[in-house]
């Protein structure tokens, strides 16, 4: 095989990898917009926050610091210990939740039944006020994030596949850590699925997605299914700021990841799964594809643009997106 | 209404909307939060700290105390021009916006209303040209003065020959990473390498398909013009790739500490230019027990001593001298904005007056004058160890190729100025 054929092949794996990082992302609106009609313009947001709260937890950094210290005259910034990354992904969780119960009473319980316009005009408001809430507890600056997770080329595979294409093929490369995020991204979405599946909080989810009326009918609390859904959607965005963070160091950064979510949810569909993972494999191939086969010819840079461009395209054919649910309202 | 009621509420008036008497006013135009906001928080703080050193050391400048009219701009350039229109009321003497995106905005912006803007190390690099761009100051070295002098440096290292080279660049898809293109196509012929470039679309958070790139191309040396994020993510998959650290240097806003420590170890060997030498200097002690332990830091003082903190601290200080420089020239030490621009333009900044500030060769030796603007343009190399988290200087400061820059900026500015119906001369 030439060499050429074959790092298009390796551009194809990296593609997919990089899709899985992308329907991370997109995993955590899906969830909350086919459980609430809302669409979470915070998920971003709180994928940064949830970094932050993790490197803060794991380095026993003291919270609103700046704030504590100013007012108090006091020198507080560490707590003087740490915390094993295993314990502090637990605690952030609970953080998580508790940050789901408080978005939920404090915001959207008081916006029951108003139009899907002022709930997502709700959620912009949110992100903001994460943004800084986030920076008070934590600062500005760029953390590192180290759970473990190895990062570079796995020499493994490259020494495998360094025979395919002669002396100008140096093997394929595969980055650990997307190969970990693969495997985490398929053990999140399995978990998911058979929550949703095989527990009574899950069924109820799923009734409250298909008919707010007909669940409350039968007794299942929206509340708490709501608390629930942007727990869930929490959990989802500390697995991404995790998998971005170790990458590029929590900053605030991680909170445009979401820009890359939008396509995906526009290619795969708003309330589906499955279209949140293919859409992700679908865009993050077809971007890098085209960077590296159009791109040097147009001057390159393309991949933010033609993300939007195939999910343009896929919306003439399926306005719906590949799996969402096709509405059609008469008037 | 009687005379006296009228007269009161014209004072009134008068003393709500003008500029207090007796202060020296200086904008800072600063980004704090947003994607960018760990690379400005500390250039900031270096900035607003060595004015605050002034006031609480030597009662500001020439017994004028100094006030700092901060204005966030997140590194947006809409933001950093309503930043402008909002401060300039204010009697400022100079602007230095922090961003070429904003400095490209504020350009005739300030040549209207006659302020003058300091662009240290950034903005147009043929605002050089100080008969074309009067009002507008780049020194001590321009874009082009880094392109030259990285490749300069990578010319010592190859015994003076780069020819059948590959340099890649590696840049933020911006203004601002546009900016060495130019330069480095002339060098490309001049020194017979190979030039190839990878835009990288801001902020910079995925960047697989530029590495992949490299890993396949192998070009013998990166050269990186990034910026926030983009300098994070670009180091991790340049080690991620397995590309030697050593061979990836970046400009002079992509060497400070955030860029490197993400990356941890892998970081290490990674090299970039800088515009000045990084070491603990005295007047940073005197920051640390005047203003920081005082209270009156713009930070929290965590920042004191980083590559940031120092390039903001040296741009206060070159701002410091051309102000006390101004009131010399003026024989008086209330100026304005005009005679600020006198002041910046017969600036002349010595190891000696630098080692009587208490930073001894923080940066080059230079004078501007009307026709030069950009000042020496000299740059040096440095190295981060990263196990002992400092930044190793590898050379002095190194000159760049005037004879290559030189007529560029004069190419620039001409078609600049007819563009503009401007007539180039000295004010």
């Amino acid at each position: 095989m030439s060499a050429d054929f074959l790092y298009m092949i390796e551009v194809v794996i990296n593609g997919l990898m990089a899709g899985v990082l992308y329907a991370l992302v997109a995993l955590g609106f899906v969830l909350i917009y086919k459980a609430s009609g809302i669409f979470n313009y915070a998920q971003g947001v709180m994928a940064l926050f949830g970094a932050l709260t993790l490197v803060g937890i794991m380095e026993g950094q003291v919270p609103f610091a700046h704030i504590i210290n100013a007012t108090f005259g006091t020198d507080l910034h560490q707590f003087g210990w740490t915390v094993p990354a295993l314990l502090a992904i637990l605690l952030t969780v609970g953080v998580m939740i508790l940050l789901a119960w408080m978005v939920h009473t404090f915001v959207f319980r008081h916006l029951v039944g108003q139009e899907p316009i002022i709930l997502f005009m709700a959620t912009i408001g949110l992100a903001y006020f994460l943004e800084g809430i986030g920076d008070l507890m934590w600062g500005s600056d760029i953390k590192t994030l180290d759970v473990g997770i190895p990062q570079g080329g796995s020499l493994w595979v490259e020494n495998l596949s360094s025979g395919l294409g002669g002396e100008d093929f140096y093997g394929f490369f595969i980055d650990k850590l997307d190969i970990t995020a693969s495997v985490v991204a398929i053990l999140l979405v399995a978990g998911l699925i058979a929550f949703a599946q095989y527990t009574k909080q899950g069924r109820a989810m799923r009734a409250v997605a298909d008919d707010h009326q007909a669940a409350l009918s039968v007794g299942i609390s929206l509340n708490f299914i709501w608390v629930l859904v942007w727990s869930l959607a929490g959990m989802v965005a500390l697995v991404a700021g995790i998998m971005w963070g170790a990458k590029s160091g929590v900053q605030f950064s991680l909170s445009l990841i979401a820009l890359k979510a939008l396509p995906v949810l526009m290619l795969g569909g708003f309330t589906s799964i499955p279209g949140a993972i293919v859409g992700g494999l679908i865009i993050g191939v077809g971007e890098k594809l085209f960077e590296y086969t159009i791109g040097p010819m147009i001057g390159g840079a393309t991949e933010n643009w033609f993300a939007y461009v195939l999910a343009l395209l896929f919306l003439v054919f399926r306005p719906q997106g590949l799996f969402g649910e096709r509405i059609i309202e008469r008037v | 209404m009687t005379m006296k009621t009228l007269a009161t509420a014209a004072l009134a008036g008068l003393l709500a909307s003008g500029p207090a008497l007796a202060e020296l006013v200086i904008p800072d135009l600063s980004y704090r939060t947003g994607p960018y906001g760990a690379n400005g928080t500390p250039f900031s703080d270096g900035y607003q700290d060595y004015f605050a050193l002034l006031n609480a050391r030597d009662g500001g400048i020439g017994g004028e105390t100094i006030r700092i009219n901060e204005c966030e701009t997140a590194y947006n350039t809409e933001k950093g021009v309503e930043c402008y229109e909002a401060t300039k009321g204010d009697a400022p003497l100079v602007y230095q916006p922090l961003s070429t995106g904003i400095t490209y905005q504020l350009i005739p912006k300030v040549a209207a209303d006659q302020i003058p803007m300091h662009t240290l190390g950034y903005g147009r690099t043929s605002a050089a040209a100080g008969e074309t761009f009067p009002w507008v100051f780049n020194y001590p070295a321009t874009y082009w003065d880094a392109a030259s002098v990285a490749v300069n440096y990578l010319l010592s290292e190859n015994g003076d020959d780069l020819s059948g080279k590959t340099i890649a660049l590696i840049y933020h898809n911006s203004a601002y990473g546009k900016e060495p293109i130019r330069t480095l196509e002339e060098l490309s012929e001049k020194h017979g390498f190979t030039l190839t470039q990878l835009p990288v679309d801001p902020p910079g958070q995925e960047q697989k398909s530029q590495w992949l790139q490299i890993r396949r191309d192998r070009p013998d040396y990166v050269i990186m013009w990034g910026w926030g994020v983009q300098n994070q993510v670009a180091i991790q998959e340049a080690a991620n790739v397995g590309y030697p650290m050593d061979q990836f240097i970046g400009n002079w806003w992509a060497g400070a500490e955030p860029d490197v420590m993400a990356a941890g170890m892998a970081a290490d060997g990674y090299k970039s230019l800088n515009m000045n030498r990084i070491q603990n200097y005295p007047v940073l002690d005197e920051i640390r027990a005047q203003v920081i332990d005082a209270g009156n830091g713009a930070g929290d003082g965590s920042n004191v001593g980083t590559v940031l903190y120092i390039r903001g601290m040296y741009t206060a200080m070159l701002a410091a001298e051309a102000i006390a420089k101004a009131q010399e020239l003026a024989g008086s030490p209330q100026i304005t904005a005009a005679q600020m621009r006198d002041g910046m333009e017969a600036l002349e900044i010595t190891n000696a007056r630098m080692a009587e500030l208490g930073m001894e060769g923080i940066g080059p030796e230079f004078t501007v004058s009307c026709e030069n603007h950009s000042g020496s343009g000299e740059g040096l190399v440095q190295q981060w160890n990263a196990a002992e988290q400092v930044w190793v200087p590898l050379t002095d400061f190194i000159a760049p190729d005037k004879s290559v820059i030189d007529p560029l900026i004069a190419e620039d500015a001409a078609a600049y100025a007819a563009e503009n119906g401007i007539t180039p001369g000295c004010l």
